[in-house]
Formats: structure tokens, sequence, C-alpha cells
């Protein structure tokens, strides 16, 4: 018995050990994908009274502008939907997202990218995103807003 | 005759824990077979199958039916078999009886919230689902009702208190042991973790009731993970508790290392609670690098995870060698799979493994862009406390009830039958949510199959859909015979106290605790649960004081 202890007892540590630098590596990595592959979460720009999103401020006029080479697009996830209701922009330029919500919760995910937002009433989210691929791109709200949730589904177009 | 003499004595009556103990286990179960009544039929939503038109004259929707499957089963449940293993196992340890006046309050302060927060449920009233965050406005029955049974649970940690330092008084020197001191780490984690959610509810509750017009939407959010991470801690650790202390005995051997299992708690501890943002990695309104700093804890706290899949895996085989088990893996297969117990714990501890990495997977800040709020999510937590939490509550329901009542356990067999068919509903169902959450961007908690536009939107995972509807079955199935085999058990009116176990399979350590410097530094619980409070003041205080400074008050709505 004292035996057999002592040789669990080496396999423990040797395993403690294995378990650490695991999970080491995995924070190191995570930290330099994020400073060189660029990353999509979202981050806020500022606070807006929620029940004033549909009638002052940029959010009244929901749109993309083209400024240059780039895009910004101000959109206003509500339940059921999202306005503009479709974004056309051209491949290869950057997008810059701004998101907020006059009612209740929402999410703002765009399938087969990394952009997937919190849409929190109060908050204005910025993303950034460059698509390299054109065609046609779902916006998914992923976060429970009411009875007609499921049906939230928009596109978004990225023309060649 | 000699029957009719045992069902009219009081088999309770030089045991009272164990009646409480029955009593607060069997309302658990009770609220997770409702519970989980309404789990294949959010598999079936998942395979494009709508069956709640059916259920119209009694539930209203989908997201009602989500909203009591959320509550009952990772709310109601989870913390009623908490309040029974974390108070019965240290009592009996100790040979001490817990205050039972206490005990009792517990129970009915537990009931009489579950009742009031039904009662809106049921009504379609707080279609607000598990996670009820604001703006989504529920009635004020629901917040209230939650907090009475949420706050029962402060009973139980003063109980579980009390119960240790009483033992400490009469045995000074000693070290604690092993069943009694996971209790006490376990209740000072709650006690830190619920914090969030008793700060949520003080504004959730006046809001409901019209006395506050708005709350902040994300302040609440925030409170809200605050408690809702430590809180899977809260669900598994029970689980672990009964894999450290009893299933090594119950599957023929020896924990390898006591103190090892106490540095698992201690760890659990001081790492459970300060993770929430590892929730709101897409949220706005958090600063990244706070988000990274929850990253790092997070991780910190897979560690005693993997240290208790070492501990348990290797109990497991000097249980399977001392049953005769030969060779690299021949302890494996000399393992008492016949036992539904052991069985349970088996297949629950499989399904952990990819769980724990889908984990790790979602801890990840940058990976988690990919997955965060998809089916993915669900894939995950069936896989946690789904299966290995709901499993190890299914087989120790096996021999507890008999041991509380003296009442042999009805059908082994289909005991057995049921965890088998639980692990392998639960192994197909989780697979296929996660491939179309991290795939087909499906999102969670949506009623895909009443929408004709997200059918047609989300087509391309038909084949991954078809494996919910097959797992929904399955689970189905092994509900029934399951809550058939604990009830049957139960309510018979045959004692035998000869073919029960008449004590709790406390096992034995190879590797005691006496003489261990380890065990010894693991014993000032004051002083790690102070280092605890320092941690989440650290990684919490500086965000929370911004967002009590800054908020922005949002009028509720109902919109289901």
């Amino acid at each position: 018995m004292e035996h057999q202890e002592h040789i669990i007892e080496r396999y423990e540590r040797a395993w403690i050990f294995f378990g650490l630098a695991m999970i080491a590596v995995f924070i190191i990595l995570i930290a330099y994908m994020m400073m060189t592959m660029g990353n999509t979460n979202p981050v806020s720009t500022g606070r807006i009274d929620p029940t004033k999103v549909r009638t002052e401020g940029v959010f009244a006029n929901p749109r993309v502008e083209q400024i240059g080479d780039e895009y910004v697009a101000y959109i206003q996830a509500f339940s059921f939907g999202y306005l503009p209701n479709e974004m056309r922009f051209k491949v290869g330029r950057k997008v810059t997202f701004y998101i907020t919500a006059p009612d209740v919760q929402h999410g703002f995910q765009v399938e087969h990218t990394n952009i997937n937002v919190q849409v929190i009433p109060g908050e204005i989210a910025k993303v950034s995103y460059t698509f390299s691929r054109p065609g046609e791109y779902r916006i998914i709200c992923n976060e429970y807003c009411g009875i007609g949730h499921a049906n939230m589904i928009s596109k978004l177009v990225v023309e060649p | 005759m000699a029957v009719q003499t045992l069902t009219r004595f009081d088999a309770y009556a030089d045991a009272p824990e164990k009646k409480y103990a029955l009593y607060m286990m069997m309302l658990g179960f009770s609220a997770l077979a409702l519970g989980t009544f309404f789990g294949p039929l959010q598999a079936f939503n998942y395979g494009g199958l709508d069956l709640y038109p059916l259920l119209k004259p009694v539930f209203q929707n989908y997201y009602q039916g989500l909203s009591l499957h959320g509550v009952l089963n990772a709310i109601v449940f989870t913390q009623l078999f908490a309040q029974t293993i974390m108070i019965y196992l240290p009592a009996r340890e100790l040979g001490l009886r817990p205050n039972m006046k206490l005990a009792w309050a517990s129970f009915w302060m537990a009931l009489a919230g579950l009742l009031i927060a039904a009662v809106p449920l049921l009504l379609n009233e707080a279609s607000v689902l598990y996670t009820f965050y604001a703006p989504l406005k529920a009635s004020w029955a629901f917040y209230t009702g939650a907090a009475i049974f949420v706050l029962s649970s402060y009973l139980s940690i003063y109980i579980a208190l009390e119960l240790w330092l009483r033992w400490r008084r009469a045995n000074p020197g000693k070290i604690t042991p092993l069943a009694t001191f996971m209790a006490v780490a376990f209740w000072l984690m709650w006690f830190l973790a619920s914090l969030g959610l008793v700060v949520e509810a003080l504004f959730l509750i006046p809001w409901s009731l019209g006395l506050l017009p708005g709350v902040d939407p994300l302040l609440m959010r925030t409170l809200f993970w605050y408690t809702g991470h430590p809180i899977v801690y809260f669900w598994l650790l029970p689980a672990y508790t009964l894999a450290y202390v009893t299933l090594p005995k119950l599957a023929g051997g020896k924990l390898v290392s006591d103190p090892l299992a106490r540095l698992v708690f201690v760890l659990f501890l001081l790492f459970s609670v300060p993770v929430g943002f590892h929730h709101q990695f897409a949220d706005p309104g958090i600063a990244p690098y706070w988000k990274f700093i929850h990253t790092v804890l997070t991780m910190m706290v897979a560690v005693p995870s993997l240290i208790t899949a070492f501990t348990i895996a290797a109990s497991l085989e000097v249980a399977g060698r001392a049953n005769g088990g030969k060779g690299l893996l021949g302890w494996i297969a000399a393992l008492p799979w016949h036992n539904p117990t052991v069985l349970a714990f088996l297949l629950g501890f499989l399904a952990f493994i990819p769980g724990g990495a889908g984990g790790i997977v979602n801890a990840s800040f940058n990976l988690n862009q990919n997955v965060h709020n998809t089916v993915w999510i669900p894939g995950h937590f069936h896989l946690q406390v789904g299966t290995l939490v709901t499993m190890a509550a299914m087989g120790t329901a096996f021999w507890l009830i008999p041991h509380l009542t003296g009442k042999p356990l009805v059908a082994r067999g289909l005991a057995v039958a049921s965890q088998w068919l639980w692990f392998l509903g639960m192994f197909i169902m989780t697979f296929a949510l996660h491939w179309m959450g991290f795939l087909y961007a499906i999102p969670r908690r949506a009623h895909i199959s009443g929408s004709p536009l997200a059918m047609e939107a989300f087509k391309e995972s038909s084949a991954w859909m078809a494996l919910n509807i097959v797992s929904g079955v399955i689970l189905l199935v092994a509900a029934v015979l399951f809550f058939y085999v604990i009830f049957a058990t139960a309510l018979q009116g045959h004692r035998d106290p000869k073919r029960v176990l008449e004590e709790v399979p406390f096992a034995e350590a190879i590797s005691k605790p006496e003489g261990s410097g380890l065990a010894r530094v693991t014993e000032r619980v004051w002083f790690w649960f102070g280092l605890a409070a320092v941690l989440v003041v650290l990684a919490y205080g500086p965000v929370l004081y911004q967002m009590f400074t800054n908020m922005l008050p949002v009028p509720g709505v109902r919109l289901w």
C-alpha cells in the first residue's frame, strides 16, 4: 500500500503540472491571437436613453454611411427586426457597426463571421469587420426578446 | 401482520434528519419531473417539430415551457439537492444532529418560495426564461418567490456552519472530516456567490411592484452573471462531494488522496466567483481588459476539475483492481457497471470530459465570439449540469432513498436502463447542438419550429436536427423509467431495513489528512474565505462601482 501511494503521488504531481501548463498555454494563445489576428469583441462607445432611440440622435435614422473607403452603419435592433432592414457593402472594405436597442436585449450575430454582439438597451455597441467574401450573410438575433424572437432574422449583402 | 406494524412505526424517530433529507430530495425530484417534461419538447423544437400547439389549453407557448424547464431544473432542483446532500452528509459523518427547527424552516421556506414563483410561471406571467434579463418584466410574484426560495439556502449555510463549529469545539486541533470540510467550503462559496442575485432581487422586486420606474439592464445582467457562473459550481460540488466521499467505496475501492480533495474545494472557494464576465464577452459596457482578467480567472477554475478527473479516475482504478481487474485497462471492465449508482457516475464523468473541453472554448475570450448565444451553449451545459450533475443525483437517489426510508430499490433493472438511456440521449443531443451552434449559428432558446422563416434559414442543418428528435425520444423514455423507479421506491408501503444501506458509504482514503501539511493549510477555512472575498472585490469592485454610479433606468415591458 505504501508503495502504491507513492506511485500515485508521482503521477498526481505530473498531472497537476500538465494541467497548469496547459492552462498557461491557453491563456498565452488567447492573448497572442487577440493582439495579432484582429478582434471583433464588441466595445461600448457610450450610453443612450433607450426610450429616445427611435426619436433622437443618430439611431433615429438607422443607415449605412460611406466615408471614404469605409462604411459606418447605425443599427437599431428591436422586437422583432433590425433597421435598416437590408445593408449593402463592397467586399474588402472595413465596416464599423454601431448597434443599440430601444426596447429589450437582442443579439446581432452575422453568420460565417466573428461578429456576435449582445445588444443591451442603454449601451451603444461598436464592432468593426472587413468582409473578405461576397455574398449574402444572415443576421440572427440570438438573445430571447419576446414571442417573435425566432423570426428576428435579417440579412446583409456583400457585393463583389 | 409484521408489515402492518412496520408502516405504523415511525421510521424516523431516532433520525429526524433522515426525514428532512428525504422530503428535501423528493421535493427536488418532483420539481425535476415537471421541468424535465419540457426537455423533450425543446429537443423536438430544434428538430423542427412543434408540439406546443397541442399543449395550448395549459401552456401558452414555447418560452413559457422553456422558463419552467430552466427554473425548475437549474434553480429549484439543484438547490434542493444541495440542501439535502450538503446537510445530510456532514451530519452523518460527524454523528451530530443538525438544528432540526431550522432545517424544517428551510424546507418550508423553499416550498413556499417555489409555490409563489410557480403561480406566475404556470399562468404565463413570467416567461422571462432562467436568466430573466431586464427590461423583460415578469410578475412580482416570480421575483419574490424566487428570492424566498434562494434565501432558504441561507438557513442551510447557517445549519452547516453551526454543525461544523459545534464539532470543532468538541474536537479541538483535529482535522475536519472530508465531507464536512467540503460542505463548509461549499456553503461559504455559495454565500459569496449568491450576493449578486440577492442584490438584483432588491431592484427587481420593487420594479415589478411599480415602486421603481426602471432598472439598468447592464447592471442587472452583470449582477445575474455574478451569481450565474458560480451557481454552476453550486450545482456541481454536491456531485463532486458524492464522487469523492461515496463513489470509491460503492465501486469497491478507496479514495486515493484526501488532502488533494481538500485542495480542490479550496480552489473552488477561491476561483468560483470572480469569473462572471466570461458570460459577458459579447457585452458592450465592460472594458476588454476586465474581460481578459476574468478569462484568466476562469481558466484557473478549470484546475480543480482537472485534479478531480485524476483523483476520481485513480480511485476507480484502485477499485477496479481490488475487484480483480488486470492489465492496463482491465480494471475498467471490473468496475461494478451493474450497480446503477456507480453506472450513473461513470457515464456522467465520461460526458463531463468533452463538456469540460467545451467549457474551455467558451471561456476563451476570442473563441467565444463564434458560439456566444448559439445552441452550442445549451449543448455545453447539458453535458455538465444535464449529465454529470443530474446523473450523480439520480444515481445517488438509488441508494439514498432506500437508506433514508428503509424501503428497498424497486426495479433495479429499469434503474440501470434509465442511466444508459439518459447518457445516450444526452450524448446525441449535445453532439448535435454543439455542431448546429458552431457551424450554422443557430440561436439558443428560439422557437424555430414555430417560425417558417427560421426553418427556411436553418434548413442546411436538417440532418443535425433529426438527431435532436431522436435524442428527445430517448430522453423521454429515460426520464419516465427514472421517475417511475424513484417514486415507486419512495411510495411503496414495504420497509425492509435489511436490504438497504444502513450507513452512508463513506470511502476510506489511502493518503490520509493526518500529518499532511496540505490538509493543515486547507483547514484555515476562514482565511481562504477572506481571500476569496478579496479576489471578488478586486475582480468586480471597480466595474460594479462604475455601474452603480452610472445607472440608466429602463422601464419594463412584456413581449410574450
